[in-house]
């Protein structure tokens, strides 16, 4: 721009809204739209997850009596329905994560793929988190 | 005036802070390498889980008493930090339009992430090394 109006130069920024992608209700549900929102909402879940963690970690180093707080909490029926959430959530998200790296290299974007490799993360996450929860139960640990 | 022929935004534009930051490409690869780092972490968090879970206080200390775990928790939590704080950034960019929120937010997402980072990591150590904690 070489010649712009010295008012114009000194005007407020035109505020542009951002743009929205298509609005969910006009559009009819399919299985890659359920594993896009998944990896999201996992992703914001695992969130969670890494402050459990960190909570695991400074109340194991705070001493026996808080980590017995702490166990106590996340071994209550809400605490391991949540922890149960945070398994599968690390099983799809590792394999939705897969998925994209896959899509980084060009690959696996034919709907008949993308529809099976969706299906397949979904499955692959509840299995995982199925197995750990029956491996958990069998040494004790759920 | 059009500063190089490389760059189509106006000085004006640059001025006001429009157009992009040119922080994709490294938010583009820091999401995909901590991505990559957390496929093995992620399961050795999952497999240090059903170790220490019917093992009480004692297990807990036994695991991170092993140099291989202690520095393997310490990279899961630093990586899932950086790899979280990441993906919720653009969660807040993609959903939060008003942009006093979206700041407070940003800055919100990284100092809770970094909060939890530090915590984990000063916890593990003190764990790992209880001579230096003065147990």
């Amino acid at each position: 721009m070489s010649d712009s109006k010295p008012d114009a130069a000194v005007s407020a920024p035109v505020v542009r809204p951002s743009p929205l992608s298509p609005h969910l209700q006009v559009w009819r549900w399919h299985i890659t739209m359920l594993a896009s929102i998944l990896t999201r909402a996992t992703g914001i879940a695992l969130y969670g997850g890494l402050l459990i963690v960190a909570l695991g970690a400074l109340a194991l180093a705070s001493g026996s009596d808080a980590y017995a707080t702490y166990l106590g909490l996340v071994g209550s029926w809400l605490g391991r329905l949540v922890l149960f959430g945070i398994t599968f959530s690390i099983f799809y998200h590792l394999a939705a994560g897969i998925r994209h790296l896959v899509w980084d290299f060009g690959k696996g974007f034919e709907p008949r793929t993308a529809n099976m490799s969706a299906f397949f993360c979904i499955g692959f996450g509840l299995a995982a988190a199925v197995v750990v929860w029956l491996l958990a139960v069998m040494t004790g640990g759920a | 005036m059009v500063s190089t022929s490389k760059q189509h935004r106006t000085d004006m534009a640059r001025a006001r802070g429009l157009g992009a930051a040119h922080h994709g490409v490294n938010h583009f690869i820091v999401e995909r390498a901590t991505s990559v780092a957390l496929v093995p972490l992620c399961l050795w968090a999952v497999w240090a889980a059903l170790k220490i879970a019917p093992s009480g206080y004692d297990g807990a200390v036994q695991l991170l008493a092993s140099p291989i775990n202690a520095v393997l928790a310490i990279l899961l939590v630093l990586v899932s930090a950086r790899h979280t704080s990441v993906g919720m950034r653009v969660v807040i960019e993609d959903y939060i339009d008003v942009k006093t929120t979206r700041v407070a937010l940003l800055l919100l997402n990284t100092g809770v992430a970094g909060l939890a980072a530090a915590i984990a990591v000063f916890s593990i150590l003190k764990v790992a090394l209880p001579g230096l904690a003065g147990h």
